[in-house]
């Protein structure tokens, strides 16, 4: 009976269902959003002002633009999971349910396109 | 859709601080969900063009959304912070009530000063050059 090893006893035992996923997810985003954060503020408060031509400029930089994406794509991979659990938690009723988590999710695909292609379009001159 | 755990109801345990700390956490968490509409307008503006820019910074210099990027900005650096808090406790450190208090008064701290710093750096600052 005792043959099989510690991760063979606890897969699907309940821990290691889509929720870990999810758990999991969640935190690593968090920690890659901590130095993308800092950075990003860092950034803007160097920046001499938030004119069109000063941040069109510093967008213009490569590593600035990758980096930016990168924060606009884990803030909304983040928020998506974050919101997903508040309305699992407040909203009831299975439709309103369903339809509210197929809402967030949509609409938080849709920042993170929108986002990181505004960067792009930017970053690569075709402003 | 996943039949993960829920949240326990508030209601049922005496009022502790750290409670006020744990709620503000998601309050916040959807306030800068929110938020995350705004800094895509922003991108998207200065993607959009030279005119399109000035459009967005004409709205955004406004008194009203002035005290909302502000609120937004105090908003991130209490997720920013609890985040953090919370991480820790995912790691298995300073669980135990004494430290989980002592942790949230270091969260309040940390909140009033960096959100006044920050406050001071983007609008104060930021005007003056």
């Amino acid at each position: 009976m005792k043959s099989s090893t510690p991760l063979g006893r606890v897969v699907r035992r309940g821990s290691l269902k889509a929720g870990f996923s999810h758990w999991w997810t969640q935190r690593v985003t968090a920690v890659a959003l901590v130095p993308l954060s800092l950075w990003f503020i860092a950034a803007l408060l160097s920046l001499p002002s938030f004119d069109y031509a000063v941040l069109l400029q510093w967008l213009h930089d490569g590593w600035h633009a990758v980096l930016l994406s990168l924060l606009v794509g884990t803030l909304c991979w983040h928020s998506s999971l974050g919101v997903q659990v508040v309305i699992e938690d407040y909203v009831h009723g299975h439709a309103t349910k369903l339809v509210s988590l197929l809402l967030a999710q949509f609409v938080h695909v849709l920042l993170a396109t929108a986002g990181v292609f505004a960067v792009i379009r930017v970053a690569t001159g075709a402003v | 859709m996943a039949a993960r755990p829920l949240s326990p109801h508030l209601t049922v345990y005496r009022f502790a601080y750290t409670m006020a700390l744990s709620i503000l956490h998601r309050i916040t968490g959807v306030a800068l969900a929110a938020g995350l509409v705004l800094l895509v307008c922003w991108l998207q503006a200065l993607a959009s063009g030279e005119a399109a820019y000035a459009q967005f910074t004409a709205v955004a210099s406004h008194g009203l959304a002035q005290v909302v990027v502000a609120a937004w900005l105090v908003a991130f650096v209490y997720h920013f912070a609890n985040g953090i808090r919370h991480l820790c406790w995912d790691a298995g450190y300073g669980l135990n009530k004494v430290q989980a208090r002592r942790s949230a008064l270091w969260v309040v701290l940390f909140v009033v000063v960096v959100s006044l710093a920050l406050i001071y750096g983007f609008f104060v600052a930021a005007g003056q050059s």
